[in-house]
Formats: structure tokens, sequence, C-alpha cells
């Protein structure tokens, strides 16, 4: 921060600060990150348009996980507990966050549930953002990887209007492709459009209703738990950093 | 509507700097807001004159300056202009482009109100 200018009357004084707006927001997340990686949890954030059927893919996920206790959710939402009380009902933790009038959750948010939760080392913390696909794409939550959930029903379309959520997102998955037959929506062209934005996303489709692809999800997610690096071996959790 | 958020940010930006050199009135708040960031300037301006109310920025003109987006073409090996992240390169074609430039939001600098300190 610098200080140019005289003191004279006729001068114009200005302070240099060179800060970024979001800087409060990417050191929280970077808290996160550092904490989540230490004790091995491996953390994602969900995000896609309110209905594309978020909840139902994470309840379907963790019923086909070997044990729901060694996951824990972080439900967004402007309203209610709706959502976390379905994501109890498979036996994992779930932590509900009203953001009220808020279009997104931010890191600070995402700190103070997990200061809460408990958290087993070496778990899975599904963390799923308001349903949007502007807002939440400004806002680091320290989660390991983006997941990008588009629906059929919501056009193929959408990474090209949509282009910020996609940039940076780890896996892109086309949900309820059971509804395929009824909508107009080219697979083909949705992964395209999405590449463009983003060359290195990866893409699945499945239905939660008929199971389609389900298999390739859980393998994806396997495959991520299985590279994450668990550095915290000698079983020191650490404190979770606050910044309430 | 995240430019709220935003707003917020920037205030809290400017309370911090306010108190570290003790500044009762601002005349200007600079922003640099990228072509790529996720911001609309507009509904930015209007967030804040909500969230600088009662600040030391309450009557600062906001001057938004833009920075056009550019990226690295990682086939052409060289930089190109990108207006938008869905942009191919204009030469080779190949979306497989760094953005090095037009990504930012930031605070840049505080204007004093003259004869003031």
């Amino acid at each position: 921060m610098g200080l140019r200018g005289g003191q004279a009357d006729t001068e114009q004084r200005v302070i240099q600060l060179e800060q970024d707006i979001l800087g409060v927001n990417n050191a929280i997340a970077a808290a996160n990150r550092r904490w989540l990686r230490r004790n091995g949890i491996l953390s994602l954030n969900l995000v896609s348009s309110p209905g594309a059927g978020k909840t139902s893919l994470l309840t379907e996920t963790i019923r086909r996980l070997p044990d729901a206790s060694a996951v824990t959710v972080i439900e967004g939402d402007q309203q209610t507990d709706l959502d976390a009380a379905r994501i109890r009902e498979t036996g994992a933790k779930a932590l509900q966050i009203n953001t009220g009038k808020g279009c997104h959750l931010d890191a600070r948010m995402v700190n103070e549930a997990i200061g809460r939760l408990n958290m087993e080392p070496a778990s899975l913390l599904l963390i799923e953002n308001v349903g949007n696909l502007v807002c939440p794409a400004s806002f680091d939550l320290g989660e390991e990887a983006r997941v990008v959930i588009l629906s059929v029903t919501e056009g193929d379309d959408k990474p090209l209007k949509y282009p910020d959520i996609f940039v940076g997102a780890s896996l892109m998955i086309v949900s309820k492709t059971d509804l395929l037959p009824y909508v107009h929506f080219d697979i083909d062209r949705v992964t395209e459009y999405a590449r463009r934005i983003n060359p290195d996303i990866a893409c699945l489709t499945l239905s939660v209703e008929t199971g389609q692809g389900m298999d390739a999800w859980m393998e994806w997610l396997e495959k991520r738990r299985s590279t994450f690096c668990i550095t915290a071996a000698d079983g020191d959790p650490g404190l979770v950093p606050f910044f309430t | 509507m995240h430019e709220m958020a935003l707003a917020e940010g920037v205030r809290s930006i400017v309370d911090n700097a306010a108190r570290a050199h003790r500044i009762r009135g601002l005349e200007a708040v600079v922003l640099e807001i990228g072509q790529l960031s996720c911001v609309d300037p507009e509904a930015l301006r209007f967030a804040l004159g909500l969230a600088l109310r009662g600040s030391a920025a309450e009557r600062a003109r906001i001057e938004i300056e833009s920075i056009p987006g550019e990226g690295w073409c990682l086939a052409c090996d060289r930089n190109v202009p990108l207006a938008s992240r869905a942009d191919a390169c204009p030469s080779c074609g190949s979306h497989r482009i760094q953005p090095l430039r037009g990504t930012e939001m930031r605070v840049r600098e505080l204007l004093l109100q003259k004869n003031r300190q």
C-alpha cells in the first residue's frame, strides 16, 4: 500500500492498493484447502442450475459407497433444510447452509461449516452449491475439484452461454439421460462446447433413475480418492482455521 | 447478483485503507475489472452504491477500468486477443488458450478528496 502525491492542497493524493476484490475469500479458501488436504479429506464443489439433480445424484452416490458414515455433505440453498434431510436419510452427515438472499456459497460459509462438522480424516466432503450457473463461478471454496452438473432438459448450449462455471471445473456430468428421447440434446455437441471453454474437462453422462453411467461416475470418484494424497499420516488432524 | 458480494469486498478494502490512512472522504475509487472476469460492471456499480453507504467512499466517483482479455495460444506459441472464454485462436482455431490478462478484479487505487486529510 503506497501513498503518492504531496501535501499541497492542489495536488491529488492517491493511495495505491492493487488489492484483489476476492482476496479475503481466496485466503479463507486456501486455508480450507490446506486443512482438508492435511486431513486427507477429498472435497468436491458440485454446481448446477436449480433442478439439475444434484441432490438425487448425491443420495444415489452415497447409497453406492461402502460406508455412508465416511461421507459428509454441505448443502447450500437459499431456504429450507429439505436437502440436508434427504442426505441424512442415507446415513451420511449433512449440514445445511441457508444463504438467505445469497446466490452462492463462499469460503467463509464453508469454513464455518467444516468447523462444526467433525469430519473423519480420509473421508469425502461433497459440497452442494446453491443452484445457479453464474454466481458460484467466482468463489473458490477451497475444494479439490469442481464438478458441473447439467441435465439434458437444460439444453446443450449451456457451456457457451455460461462459460465461467466451466472454467477450472474438473468434470462435467450430463444428468437425466433417461429423458434424452424426449428432448433435443446432443451429447457430442455439449462435450465439444464444454471443451472449447475448458479443453481438459472430463465428461460423463448418467441417469440416477436408470443407473446408466453411475458406474463410470463411481469409478471417477474412486480414482480421485485413491490418487488423492493423504498427507496427514501422523494422524494429527490440526485445528480448523477459524475466520469468524 | 454476486456483484453484491464483490461490492462488499470493495467495501472492506476501502474501510481498511481508510482506517490505515485516517481518511475521511474519498473522491474516487478506481477498479480494474478484466473482460474475462465474472463481473457485470453496471451491476457492480449499482451494488457499490449500496455497499459503500456510510463509508469514506460514500460520495466517491467509481471508476471502472476494463482490462482487455489476452491469452497464450499453446499451438501457435504466441499471445492472442481473447474477448471471451469461448474464443478460438484467430490464427489456428484452437481453443487451448491460457488466459494471461483480463481475469482481474482489483481495487487499483483510491483518490483522496483535495484540501482534506
